[in-house]
């Protein structure tokens, strides 16, 4: 598979470390009230679909960036490519 | 129709014509006790065990394409008890007992190989670990032998011992592991079962559950609506997409693993070897090709093939520990979908749902536990309790915190 990393361009899947669902980017905050069930949900639960599914990927032999990439499950293609950062900016988590 | 010697014979004199279909193709019933949606070999042993073992009757089996499609028809047929935990290794232990006794039991020839699997020590601290497990394995019932160096390079003696890197220190042997034939797996189950008067329903996929009041009524498939009492789910690598059926989200991630088998080759390879320093085992089936494999790619992925870089991978360990291989060439290549769970163990539980059970998450491990994966959760729809060697094997061990985390790699399904 290759990924067309934003700033670098294409580059090959090997050069990457899998995480998983991009929700893992979203950690609960471990002061609240109900930390305990939001914990078990992020770390444990997964929508695991068949189709498109948005993941993170960390560029570890390359630029160390982390890369949020969608991806279909089913067919291995690869639909869009983002930096995490923007990704967690637009959800509201870094300044 | 009884398979036996004498009949073999007898049909071999008579041209072969009294051989009969092993199974019959029954048309749904509206309504059945049991529902065991998922023919491979889970779902078919299951059933098989609720009509022999817990006399329970009405059973149907459903199963989208055909019985041993699935993982149970692309795996590579090892068998053995060499867990360590608690919670896994009594489960694995009573598996391989069955394994034992299971031709008989169903009449039918699963070609059980009982070869002996040898898992290779490459350092000191392996060798402690191994040791510890090997303990376990004793402890709980199972048979572990510890081999020298030597004791290896005698009924190895072609394998690498000098590598760089990885010399070979030992191995842990498991005389009772081994291989086994695995659609015969399914198909004597499903034999067995067919005769027992459970219903094989093939080419019926289960499009929905019906759940009325908290109360699982029965499985809406794509040849219409099936009443059950209880309904029982073994559908592997498709587990989150059929419960998700029933509004539940799973802690599993579906991953894919290949499988690689080359040209046929004079016997070489005596039993089942793996690499311990590298992802790499492999043994020799009895049409002659080796068979062999390696890591899971690594990604979510419900495609049943893999990618490149494994091949290379898996390649590059077989080399290492086996260099005679190089001049082997590779026949077939394929990959099945993988139901990895957040602590690497299995699931064979009740859900919330009244009605509704499930089992899976088994993982690249699966095929050696069907038998008692079958046995124990026929004992948990026939009777609402775990079987004793399965109590560990509950939804809610993440959430109280008893992982089975034989690796110790916490919630990371692809590095289990
Ligand atoms: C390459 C490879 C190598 C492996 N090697 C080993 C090994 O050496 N030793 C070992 O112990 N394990 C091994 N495994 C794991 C093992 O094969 C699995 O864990 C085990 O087979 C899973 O259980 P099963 O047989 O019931 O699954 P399957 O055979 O996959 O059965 C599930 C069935 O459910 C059906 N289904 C899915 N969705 C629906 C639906 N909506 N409606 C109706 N039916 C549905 C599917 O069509 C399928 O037939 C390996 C797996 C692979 C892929």
């Amino acid at each position: 598979m290759i990924i067309n990393h934003p700033l670098l361009g294409p580059c090959d899947a090997q050069e990457f470390v899998y995480k998983g669902d991009f929700r893992l980017i979203d950690r609960p905050d471990g002061m609240a009230e109900s930390a305990e069930a939001a914990f078990f949900d992020y770390l444990y639960l997964r929508e695991n679909p068949a189709g498109a599914h948005r993941e993170l990927w960390f560029h570890e032999q390359g630029d160390r960036s982390w890369l949020v990439v969608t991806r279909n499950t089913v067919t291995h293609e690869i639909t869009n490519v983002e930096l995490a950062r923007d990704v967690a900016r637009s959800m509201g988590r870094s300044r | 129709m009884r398979y036996s010697g004498f009949r073999v014979i007898k049909e071999a004199l008579t041209g072969h014509k009294g051989w009969r279909p092993a199974w019959r193709e029954p048309d749904p019933q509206p309504n059945y006790d049991i529902v065991i949606v998922g023919g491979g070999g889970h779902g078919l042993a299951t059933a098989y065990y609720l009509a022999k073992e817990f006399r329970q009757h009405r059973i149907a089996v459903i199963e989208k394409g055909w019985i041993g499609g699935g993982n149970v028809g692309r795996n590579t047929t090892i068998i053995r008890s060499n867990y360590m935990l608690d919670g896994n290794e009594p489960f694995y232990e009573f598996s391989l007992k069955l394994w034992e006794g299971l031709e008989q039991d169903f009449n039918y020839n699963a070609m059980v190989s009982q070869r002996g699997i040898l898992n290779l020590i490459h350092s000191d601290a392996q060798r402690d670990a191994f040791i510890r497990r090997g303990n376990a394995m004793i402890l709980n019932g199972a048979d572990a032998e510890l081999l020298s160096r030597d004791q290896v390079r005698r009924e190895y003696p072609f394998l690498n011992f000098n590598d760089a890197r990885f010399p070979i220190q030992g191995g842990l042997a498991q005389r009772r592991g081994g291989t086994v034939r695995h659609d015969a797996v399914a198909w004597g189950y499903a034999r067995g079962a067919d005769q027992r008067g459970v219903d094989i329903i093939q080419n019926c996929e289960v499009t929905g559950f019906r759940i009325e009041n908290g109360k699982c009524m029965g499985v809406e498939t794509s040849r219409g609506f099936i009443g059950a009492g209880k309904v029982g789910v073994a559908v592997a690598g498709n587990s989150s997409r059929v419960m998700a059926m029933a509004g539940m989200r799973l802690p599993i991630e579906s991953h894919v693993l290949q499988a690689f088998v080359t040209e046929g080759l004079k016997p070489v390879l005596p039993g089942v070897i793996t690499f311990g320093a590298g992802h790499f085992y492999c043994s020799q089936s009895d049409k002659g090709g080796l068979v062999f494999g390696g890591d899971i790619d690594g990604y979510n992925s419900y495609a049943q093939r893999g990618n490149l870089p494994v091949i290379e991978d898996v390649a590059e360990g077989g080399m290492a520990l086996f260099p005679g291989l190089g001049r082997v060439r590779l026949l077939r290549v394929w990959g099945g979908i993988m139901d990895m769970s957040m602590d690497g163990s299995p699931i064979i539980d009740r859900t919330d749902i009244d009605g509704l059970y499930f089992n899976g998450g088994w993982c690249y491990g699966g095929f050696k536990a069907t038998p008692a994966s079958g046995w124990c959760f026929a004992h948990l729809l026939a009777t609402d309790q775990p079987h004793p060697t399965a109590t560990a094997y509950r939804f809610d061990r993440f959430e109280r915190g008893y992982l089975i985390d034989e690796k110790g790699m916490g919630a990371q399904p692809n590095l289990h």
